[in-house]
């Protein structure tokens, strides 16, 4: 009884840290697109709230939720409320697998493990839940019943599924040199250096899940669902204060965990490319290497324009699906004559 | 064990998902008490670049959309039917190689038959 208590501190304690890490992450993700693409342009980017608007992201999420809470007339009530919920719900509890170092930290004799919860379906579970976030846009471009919303619903939804599968295939490649759908596993089947990192064998599939991620994130340059040139804001056009943070917070939460799954998948997780820089903590490896991809994201927004919607389900169908079946096809029969 | 090896990896993420869905809720009612509620009647019509709306917007939406998420379904089944074959691929060996080679072949026969009917075209 006791012992299950204590697990269930334990629990709530890890939880609590991952929230709070990935939140604190969201809104200081936003300052730092500012200040890269104000860079990128020879701006400045946000100055003037605290040093160099270090409090940028503060302020920000305060305005937004003491802004009023618009609710359209003509929208469906009880959809419109529940699908920011719906959306940013999902982005949230996909932290809930990855390992984000490799120590277990002891305190007060409890042990807190690098991460919430093990589960062996880990990649599958993530995947599951990031179908669900899909829902929320669909669902609330459609009960704000305003046309651009629904436009921008919909090519969300269509986009994230054409992407998703490309992503989805491109991951069985790793699947099949790790064996394990568990993050922990996988982190630990690219033990021993850079050279042991699946980015090598499976570069292909790596460069396949960086597309298809920034595509199911709905970033530039697939940022069709929401573009602001033709369709104003796309399925948040009618959301206002908290409820179009929930959809903004959501958006960056994704982009950080796609770029936690790319780390664990690719590039070895916790592990440091060689045996002589092991000294500096895993953790610190895992971070860097997630503001990696987080910076690569931002990089490709400021250099890329955005594509038409044609080529992109073009391009989604087309081009990515067939070479991430080929990449399978190709994984399978070489490690067929590797392993006999 | 199945019986008692699942419960305990997974009583977290519902935990998880509680206090996710209550990070939501509570934010929201807060934010009620705090924030202004002034409407009026503009300011709850849909938003159209200033244009007085017109017509429906539950207009009609290209069918393209309903092609899209149907071939999604038939190979969003065949990855989740890979997932597992690629985690036990080195037990099955031979067996397994060639049998996920005539399902990708079977699926690829349909995907080049949705091709040539244009079902992926997007104009």
């Amino acid at each position: 009884m006791i012992q299950t208590a204590l697990n269930l501190i334990v629990v709530l304690v890890t939880i609590g840290v991952v929230m709070a890490v990935v939140l604190l992450h969201v809104a200081y993700l936003t300052y730092f697109e500012r200040k890269i693409l104000g860079w990128m342009q020879d701006r400045m980017g946000p100055m003037e709230v605290g040093y160099h608007g270090l409090l940028q992201p503060i302020a920000d999420g305060l305005k937004l939720f003491f802004k009023e809470d618009i609710v359209p007339a003509q929208a469906n009530k009880i959809i419109f409320t529940l699908a920011p919920i719906l959306v940013l719900v999902p982005a949230l509890i996909g932290f809930a697998v990855v390992p984000f170092g490799r120590d277990s930290i002891h305190l007060f004799g409890l042990t807190f493990r690098p991460y919430v919860t093990d589960l062996n379906i880990g990649i599958l579970y993530i995947l599951a839940f990031a179908s669900i976030g899909a829902y929320g846009v669909l669902l609330g471009g459609w009960a704000s019943n305003n046309k651009y919303s629904l436009l921008g619903g919909l090519r969300s939804a269509a986009q994230v599924i054409s992407y998703e599968l490309s992503l989805g295939l491109a991951i069985v490649g790793v699947l099949l040199m790790a064996g394990s759908l568990s993050l922990v596993k996988i982190t630990e089947a690219q033990n021993g250096g850079a050279l042991h990192w699946f980015i090598l064998p499976q570069f292909v599939a790596f460069v396949i899940y960086l597309i298809s991620a920034v595509a199911e994130t709905n970033r530039l340059p697939f940022d069709l669902p929401e573009a602001e040139s033709e369709l104003v804001a796309g399925f948040f056009t009618e959301y206002s204060g908290m409820r179009f943070a929930f959809f903004f917070l959501a958006e960056y939460a994704n982009m950080i965990l796609v770029s936690c799954i790319a780390t664990i998948l690719f590039l070895g997780g916790w592990h440091a490319p060689f045996e002589a820089l092991s000294f500096i903590p895993p953790i610190l490896w895992f971070a860097g290497k997630v503001y990696f991809f987080l910076f690569f994201y931002i990089w490709i927004r400021g250099t890329l324009p955005r594509l038409r919607y044609d080529q992109l389900m073009m391009f989604g169908w087309k081009v990515m699906i067939p070479l991430a079946l080929a990449n399978i096809l190709v994984t399978s029969v070489v490690l067929f004559f590797i392993r006999g | 064990m199945p019986g008692n090896f699942i419960p305990v990896n997974y009583l977290p993420i519902v935990i998880f998902i509680a206090i996710a869905l209550a990070f939501g809720g509570v934010t929201l009612l807060l934010g009620t008490l705090l924030r202004p509620r002034r409407i009026y009647k503009a300011k709850l019509t849909p938003y159209e670049s200033g244009n007085i709306p017109f017509s429906d917007a539950r207009a009609p939406f290209p069918l393209r959309y309903y092609i899209i998420a149907m071939i999604f379904v038939i190979f969003d089944i065949e990855t989740v039917f890979l997932y597992p074959w690629a985690v036990v691929y080195d037990k099955i060996g031979l067996y397994g190689l060639v049998e996920m080679t005539l399902f990708i072949s079977v699926l690829l026969v349909g995907y080049i038959y949705a091709w040539k009917k244009g079902a992926l075209e997007w104009d």
